[in-house]
């Protein structure tokens, strides 16, 4: 791609990658000696067939800025993603092969790069030279407030105005609207047909990736690690390099001020694997970390369960086929089948086990906890029993804490950084002298912050809560014994508790509301609420999410009895 | 309770700032700090649809913390100050105003008059017409200490006087002074307001300078026009005022008359008292008493001695003479419900007694002419006086049974 010479026999300059990573000419297929290597790959340049309507495109403007395109600048946020993830242990296979193969494939579906000029269109950006200078006048132009109303990013009503005002008499030079040759075009385009590219997207496709190699990392770790900044995402674009001028539309399309949502980079990787016409997925299988049986034992550890509770969850997944392969892998394109999160899933495994151990209808656990409880002070000998009220202590506690630091956390959240941004020229001066008094006040207030100081990134880490076998307090549960709550019969160790309660006895029609079920806090047991609230934290997901999964687990693993008796009470016996 | 993953830059700093609030609440200057720090980002975002902005938080929230940080010195104050009059301009007067305050808060008079000087020289297009307000307030404080130059200046040529010498050059100066306080208090106090103070120094020097027509016109402006919100302060002055320039009583119980209509509870209800019974207007002396009950309705008046003194006196006189019963039927009439409980009970007694033989003597009198000789308090007190052979208890107790007849048609 960074590959500028023109062909040896036609002459033309439209380069593509062999497999062994050679150069070849598209138009002719000749193959070059050049390979990949070669070539620097700091700064991309753009070699696409099409050119902007002045000609070849200029190298240098006057304020030592150079002529860039978005898609640029989204490759430069991928790369410096995935250079990120490198760095926090994935295989660099993910950033060097698949990653930038499915951006290449995506330029290439969504025309912006390695195609022919496509048909009917041009990349005239938003410029005020040429014709008229008075915007409005061209009624197939859409107005600048239009453009800008377009973006997802938050809008600042007062700067959008004055920053169209300010340039609606504006007669001369291109791309006045964005510091990017295509600023205003991108902002323009038609959001269904062509999928753009946006901020969150940039995620999913590290998602995708990530998913492509099956590396041992799930949606919602991916996404806290962007939100404690390991992974750029807020401000990357202070990365970009110098001559790569950002101002205007370009700060709709890059500027972040919002944490990326869980649903929002999921749905939106799906679709792009739709639409990227990508082929199944490699398999996940029952040694592959996204595996129920493996998240559930990650899970177990964290929420300070009992490791024998783990025989329970392989149950409920071999009996209900969630382990399968085929329910596991994704199908790009595939309509029918629900997409798995294989966190909220793994999750939710959990909980319909602690259910059916437990009850959790607020009396039977802690009645069973007391049980446990006796026998534990009674008799000293052999490990503890596992006792719920114990447990729910330990964890509360630990629970509060980590949720408080957070609380702060968010409030405490930096959005911007030493990059200033500007709509205009005209704003600059304005835009660093609050910049430099914002700095000020920082240093000011921040010296009488005491000897608090803002504590440096927090090591990356796989697990938020953890618990040591070895403190003598009793507070880690995990080689707690299940005994007391189990019984044996044919052989086979069944739950004491005979009952079950079901979240809902009717599943609601996803696609038309966005839910299997609807989750409100008083209508269940505190229990229930507490341990949905547990996994929401550790997975940074609304609880109605979890309570969703739950459900439909719960349809899955008690379908035949829900047939036969869906007109009796919820309460079913198993 | 369920919490929020989603987050965006607003919602960061809803939070951020009721952090903040709990901090400040609770004194916890460092933490404030803290939050503040993270807060003061804000300021590159545009919220001028929002009601309150955050360069005013941030002004508001950061003077707080640097006047009560511990670490935090005056000049890091100033400093502070300076950017915050930069950041926004419809709020400049405003904010110069509040750091002269500081500034007065802390001692630094001269700071102080720097920063006013300035600010009064500041032009700023439309801004200086629409921050009229605060201009003129600046103006004023100007004035007002120059004022207090002025005094100073004053003080010490009194001193010098005393020792014979006379000093010329601070004789100018005091008039200098005098000259511009003198504008710039006579201005403020036209604007309808509540301005104590720059009333009281403004007649202080008019009537140094023996401009005592002016003073009393000032006075009585204050006072007087309604557009000026209703100000007991005011008719004290002017009362004050009246009495230094020894004016008939007639004028001075007038100023008095409304101020017992409008605070009954107020101190100079004594001296009003005082002047109403001896007047020899019978309309006058009805008021008298009107005035002085009203005065012991309050609870704050319960223990003064005085006061009761001055209806001790009234109603024993009104009960000698044996004219004008009704007045003190129709005075006790509303009370007689409820002034027992409060003034007389048996409990009150035991404790006047103990604590303040005066205050119990005057009021065992008035409760035996209002109640009779047989109600609690007159009792106890009387038998106590007796007991400790006081001899004005005694005589007490006489009078109080010789005119029992007429107590109880008062009572009855």
């Amino acid at each position: 791609r960074d590959f500028n010479e023109r062909c040896a026999q036609c002459s033309d300059v439209n380069w593509g990658l062999t497999d062994g990573g050679r150069f070849y000419c598209r138009s002719c297929h000749n193959i070059t000696e050049r390979t990949r290597e070669v070539v620097n790959t700091d700064f991309i340049t753009n070699s696409r067939v099409q050119t902007i309507s002045k000609g070849s495109r200029k190298q240098e403007k006057n304020d030592g800025g150079c002529e860039w395109y978005i898609c640029e600048g989204f490759q430069l946020v991928l790369k410096k993603q995935a250079e990120a993830l490198e760095a926090l242990g994935v295989c660099p296979q993910m950033k060097d092969e698949v990653l930038c193969n499915f951006w290449r494939c995506y330029l290439q579906k969504s025309k912006q790069a390695y195609c022919k000029k496509p048909a009917g269109e041009t990349v005239k950006a938003l410029s005020v030279c040429e014709s008229s200078t008075d915007v409005d006048s061209d009624p197939e132009r859409p107005s600048l407030l239009h453009l800008l109303s377009l973006s997802e990013s938050e809008g600042d009503l007062q700067t959008d105005c004055s920053f169209a005002s300010s340039l609606s008499k504006v007669s001369e030079s291109t791309s006045v609207y964005s510091g990017s040759v295509d600023g205003s075009l991108y902002l323009m385009k038609n959001q269904k047909e062509k999928l753009r590219m946006t901020m969150p997207m940039t995620l999913s496709f590290c998602y995708m990736a990530l998913l492509w190699m099956r590396e041992p990392i799930t949606l919602s770790e991916l996404l806290r690690f962007v939100v404690e900044g390991h992974i750029p995402y807020l401000n990357v674009f202070q990365h970009f390099p110098e001559k790569m001028k950002l101002c205007g539309l370009d700060l709709k399309i890059f500027c972040v001020e919002s944490w990326p949502v869980y649903e929002d980079v999921f749905n939106k990787m799906h679709e792009l694997a739709a639409f990227l016409d990508l082929p199944r997925f490699p398999d996940v299988t029952d040694s592959c970390f996204l595996h129920p049986d493996m998240l559930c034992m990650k899970y177990l550890m964290e929420a300070n369960l009992p490791d024998e509770l783990h025989n329970w969850t392989c149950r409920v997944v071999k009996k209900i086929g969630i382990g399968e392969v085929d329910f596991l892998t994704v199908m790009p394109g595939n309509k029918s089948t629900r997409k798995v999160k294989y966190d909220v899933l793994a999750a939710a495994v959990i909980v319909v086990v602690l259910k059916l151990l437990f009850l959790l209808d607020d009396r039977y656990e802690w009645l069973l906890s007391e049980f446990a409880e006796e026998r534990n002070r009674n008799n000293t000998e052999g490990g503890p029993y596992f006792e719920f009220k114990k447990w729910y202590e330990v964890v509360k506690h630990a629970l509060d804490v980590e949720q408080k630091k957070l609380d702060e956390e968010r409030a405490k959240y930096l959005w911007r950084c030493e990059k200033p941004l500007f709509y205009s020229v005209k704003n600059k001066s304005k835009v660093l002298k609050r910049r430099q008094m914002v700095v000020n006040l920082q240093n000011q207030f921040g010296k009488l912050s005491g000897s608090v100081r803002r504590a440096e990134k927090p090591n990356p880490s796989s697990f938020q809560l953890s618990w040591s076998e070895e403190n003598t307090d009793g507070s880690c549960f995990h080689g707690h014994s299940l005994k007391g709550i189990l019984k044996e019969k044919c052989g086979l160790l069944t739950a004491m508790n005979p009952d079950y309660w079901l979240c809902t006895v009717k599943l609601c029609n996803e696609k038309l509301c966005g839910h299997l079920a609807h989750y409100k806090e008083v209508e269940f047991p505190q229990s229930y609420h507490f341990v949905l609230g547990l996994f929401s934290f550790l997975l940074r997901i609304q609880p109605s999410y979890i309570h969703d999964e739950v459900c439909m687990i719960e349809h899955k693993l008690f379908n035949k009895k829900l047939c036969k008796k869906l007109k009796y009470n919820t309460v079913l016996r198993k | 309770s369920s919490h929020e993953h989603k987050l965006n830059f607003r919602k960061s700093k809803e939070a951020c700032l009721s952090y903040i609030q709990d901090a400040l609440l609770q004194k916890q200057w460092k933490r404030a700090a803290e939050f503040l720090t993270c807060y003061v980002e804000s300021l590159e975002k545009d919220y001028s649809r929002e009601h309150v902005s955050p360069s005013e938080m941030i002004w508001r929230i950061g003077t707080e913390i640097l006047w009560h940080h511990s670490q935090s010195s005056m000049k890091e104050f100033n400093c502070f100050m300076e950017q915050m009059k930069t950041l926004g301009v419809k709020r400049y007067l405003k904010v110069c105003l509040e750091h002269v305050f500081h500034l007065l808060c802390n001692g630094q008079i001269d700071e102080a008059y720097q920063n006013l000087s300035l600010a009064e020289s500041w032009r700023f297009g439309e801004q200086t017409a629409i921050q009229d307000k605060e201009m003129k307030l600046i103006q004023a404080y100007r004035g007002l200490l120059d004022y207090y130059s002025w005094s100073k200046k004053k003080n010490i040529l009194l001193e010098h006087g005393e020792d014979g010498f006379s000093d010329l050059a601070v004789e100018q100066e005091m008039h200098g002074y005098f000259r511009k306080a003198a504008v710039n208090l006579k201005e403020i106090i036209k604007i309808p307001g509540v301005w104590d103070l720059f009333v009281k120094c403004y007649v202080d020097l008019l009537e140094f300078y023996g401009d005592h027509n002016e003073a009393r016109q000032v006075l009585n402006e204050y006072a007087y026009n309604s557009k000026f919100p209703a100000n007991p302060n005011a008719h004290v002055y002017l009362y004050q005022f009246l009495k230094r320039q020894g004016e008939s009583k007639k004028s001075l119980i007038s100023a008095l008359k409304i101020l017992h209509d409008i605070v009954p509870s107020h101190e100079l209800m004594i001296d009003f008292n005082t002047m109403l019974q001896k007047s020899k207007k019978r309309k006058k002396r009805r008021l008298g008493l009107e005035v002085i009950f009203a005065a012991l309705d309050y609870a704050g008046w319960k223990e003064n001695a005085k006061a009761w003194s001055c209806l001790a006196r009234q109603v024993k006189q009104i009960v000698i003479s044996e004219k004008h019963l009704d007045w003190i039927k129709q005075e006790w009439n509303p009370r007689k419900d409820w002034w027992p409980a409060f003034h007389f009970s048996r409990y009150l007694a035991k404790r006047n007694w103990q604590e303040n033989k005066s205050l119990s003597y005057e009021k065992a009198l008035v409760a035996g002419i209002l109640l009779g000789k047989d109600c609690k308090y007159f009792k106890y007190v009387s038998h106590q006086g007796c007991k400790a052979q006081l001899k004005r208890f005694r005589v007490l107790k006489k009078f109080v049974n010789r005119h029992n007849p007429v107590c109880l048609r008062i009572s009855g």
